[in-house]
């Protein structure tokens, strides 16, 4: 490329590859282990961090006061209602989770694929799965009316002797959800582990050194350990994959199953898997941007990351085109007259301004800048472009639950949608505990994990020869 | 755990990875079998030294998969056909391709779980404590930027003085007795 010639001499590209390197240079096991221990292991707090800390905690309590208000009231303080009645809580519901799918993407599928790049923003792309499913998870509970009787959704010995029915994609998602959920955790926690032993062993304060010293199991590095630990977290990896995969196909199932137009299509699974992936690196970009800026990491988080989710977003997007493109054609194509109404209503009907933000935040302005370099690692652009994408993600669900909704089969049944306070007031409260987690999350657990960046040091690297040559 | 009195071994500390295998693997040969490396990232080139080369966390997931996998199947097939049973649409109570999802959930569950669990489990932890803790400068450097290899007393040819020289002749940063 004719670009690449010009910036050679810029010290983040290395000139073996004419890549942006992943790890900035002169970094040394104790540089980076320091940069990263010093975030959490300081006494003294940020004032930036307190700042961000009451507005996101003024979010939080906004949902709990949304929250408290649902369950005095009923549902119906939400726009909910015939022929909309799936609303803001599973469109919310939906878009978080779909956020978290990049989490594992980057956690999981490119551990698979050797992408050792992805080490440095593996741990709070986890970090983030984990907290949007918390997001997630609450909206169907809520949602279902009588939250308090939620349990009845599991398979329980209850003396009604009143089972679940197994053959209906909502209750697929219980079990999806909290597997997903529950295997998040435990490949987070385990992660954590020999950097809680870092934690442990470098931590001034006594309460510092007890409770990172209870967290870090006894964690002392043996290598017969590391060995099995190795071999864990490839397991977890490679399960984490088809079930990541098979989250988001679960949740496209409770639309492709039902019969409405706009629902009922089989394209469905893959073009969900595809914008989930694409919001979440948009939303690992919203979360990246600042906190490398914020805790001076632009060592270890890189042009490289940023170029490389550039990219991903490049393809997922076309991957999510190609989904609208082919809803497009099948309205035409299936001359079914219910399926060509709905997608002309959804284009130019009372709701059609919301198809045509979509179609600019996903696909107008994302897949028409990202192929240039130049752009992709442009910071203040990339982090502009991520909040595009996840407006744009979380109108795409809109336009799935409401515009195929609120016109189906017959004239008489027509509706219209209109959220009322409360439920927007959910939705930011949403914002605001995700916020709030994730900064709790930044001031004491370690976000960046030590031990694997430690792997990607040129000085990690064992010569051959060194160590034969005394030996055999 | 009763007390144990006396030396649990030797540690040498080294800078580099290269060091600890190459002192490792010679350690291995010259007989040396009660020996363990530490150090702060997985360094495959050690274990491979001290003859550490296969596990059973792979053969425990496996079991907790299929385990998954056989109860879930079964609890759908026991409510749906035996407990209570649904005319849904009128297909048959026993619809198995609808239960392969929530059977397919378990199998990640259950395989997931017993992943980590079972390699705490055989990697002995939690233990919160160890008698390499008590060595002044492991804590430093183990879990940071050092490489230790440890010649426990336990091994038939450990001898105090004579390991000690042994350990200074792959030129280390310090030989250390570790005391339980």
């Amino acid at each position: 490329m004719a670009t690449s010639e010009v910036k050679i001499k810029d010290p983040g590209i290395d000139p073996a590859t004419g890549e942006f390197r992943v790890i900035a240079q002169d970094e040394t096991f104790r540089s980076v282990t320091e940069k990263i221990a010093r975030i959490v292991l300081t006494p003294t707090t940020p004032l930036g961090w307190f700042a961000l800390f009451v507005i996101a905690g003024a979010g939080a309590t906004v949902l709990l006061v949304a929250v408290a208000w649902l369950f005095l009231k009923g549902v119906g303080i939400w726009a909910i209602t015939q022929p909309v009645a799936w609303g803001f809580a599973i469109i919310n519901f939906v878009w978080w989770i779909g956020i978290g799918h990049a989490g594992t993407l980057i956690s999981a599928i490119l551990l698979l694929f050797k992408q050792s790049w992805r080490n440095s923003i593996s741990r709070f792309a986890e970090a983030m799965t984990i907290f949007a499913v918390v997001c997630a998870g609450m909206f169907p509970l809520i949602h279902v009316g009588r939250p308090w009787l939620g349990y009845w959704l599991f398979p329980l010995p209850l003396t009604m002797n009143v089972w679940p029915q197994f053959r209906s994609p909502l209750l697929w998602d219980v079990f999806a959800v909290s597997t997903y959920a529950t295997i998040s955790v435990v490949f987070w926690y385990i992660g954590m582990v020999p950097d809680f032993g870092t934690f442990r062993d470098r931590a001034q304060s006594k309460i510092g050194r007890y409770m990172y010293g209870i967290l870090s199991l006894g964690w002392r590095g043996s290598v017969r350990h590391w060995m099995r630990y190795e071999t864990a977290s490839l397991l977890l990896a490679g399960l984490a994959t088809p079930l990541v995969l098979s989250v988001h196909t679960v949740i496209s199932f409770d639309f492709a199953v039902a019969v409405l137009p706009g629902w009922h299509t089989t394209i469905f699974p893959p073009y969900f898997v595809a914008g989930a992936i694409y919001s979440g690196f948009a939303m690992v970009l919203t979360l990246a941007i600042p906190l490398r800026k914020f805790y001076h990491l632009e060592s270890l988080v890189t042009e490289r990351h940023i170029d490389n989710m550039g990219k991903v977003m490049l393809a997922t997007g076309f991957i999510v085109a190609y989904g609208y493109g082919m809803e497009a054609f099948m309205a035409w194509y299936s001359a079914s007259h219910w399926e060509a109404f709905m997608f002309w209503n959804r284009m130019f009907g009372p709701m059609g301004w919301s198809y045509w933000v979509l179609i600019t935040c996903n696909l107008l302005i994302p897949l028409t800048t990202l192929w240039s370099r130049k752009l992709r690692t442009n910071i203040p652009f990339m982090f502009f472009l991520s909040l595009v994408v996840n407006t744009g993600m979380w109108f795409e669900r809109f336009v799935i639950v409401v515009t195929s909704l609120y016109r189906d089969f017959l004239p008489s049944s027509w509706g219209t949608y209109r959220a009322t306070k409360w439920d927007y007031l959910t939705f930011v409260g949403t914002l605001g505990l995700f916020t709030a987690l994730f900064l709790l999350f930044v001031r004491f657990l370690p976000m960046i994990p030590m031990n694997e960046v430690r792997m990607l040091l040129p000085s990690a690297k064992i010569k051959p020869k060194a160590v034969t040559e005394a030996g055999d | 755990m009763p007390a144990r009195e006396g030396t649990y071994g030797l540690l040498a500390e080294f800078d580099t990875p290269g060091d600890l295998v190459r002192a490792a693997r010679k350690a291995r040969q010259d007989g040396w079998r009660r020996l363990d490396c530490y150090t702060p990232y997985p360094v495959e080139e050690a274990a491979e030294a001290i003859g550490f080369h296969r596990n059973r966390v792979p053969l425990l997931t496996l079991i907790g998969g299929l385990m998954g996998c056989a109860a879930m199947f079964s609890m759908e097939t026991w409510i749906s056909v035996l407990a209570y049973p649904l005319n849904i649409a009128g297909r048959p109570t026993y619809s198995w391709p609808a239960f392969i999802v929530p059977a397919y959930e378990w199998t990640i569950l259950f395989a997931g779980l017993s992943a980590a669990f079972g390699m705490l489990a055989l990697n002995g932890l939690p233990s919160l404590y160890h008698p390499l803790f008590n060595a002044p400068n492991f804590r430093d450097g183990a879990t940071t930027d050092k490489f230790f290899l440890c010649l426990e007393a336990l091994d038939p040819k450990f001898d105090l003085r004579e390991t000690k020289a042994y350990l200074e002749s792959f030129q280390p940063v310090s030989v250390v007795e570790v005391e339980y």
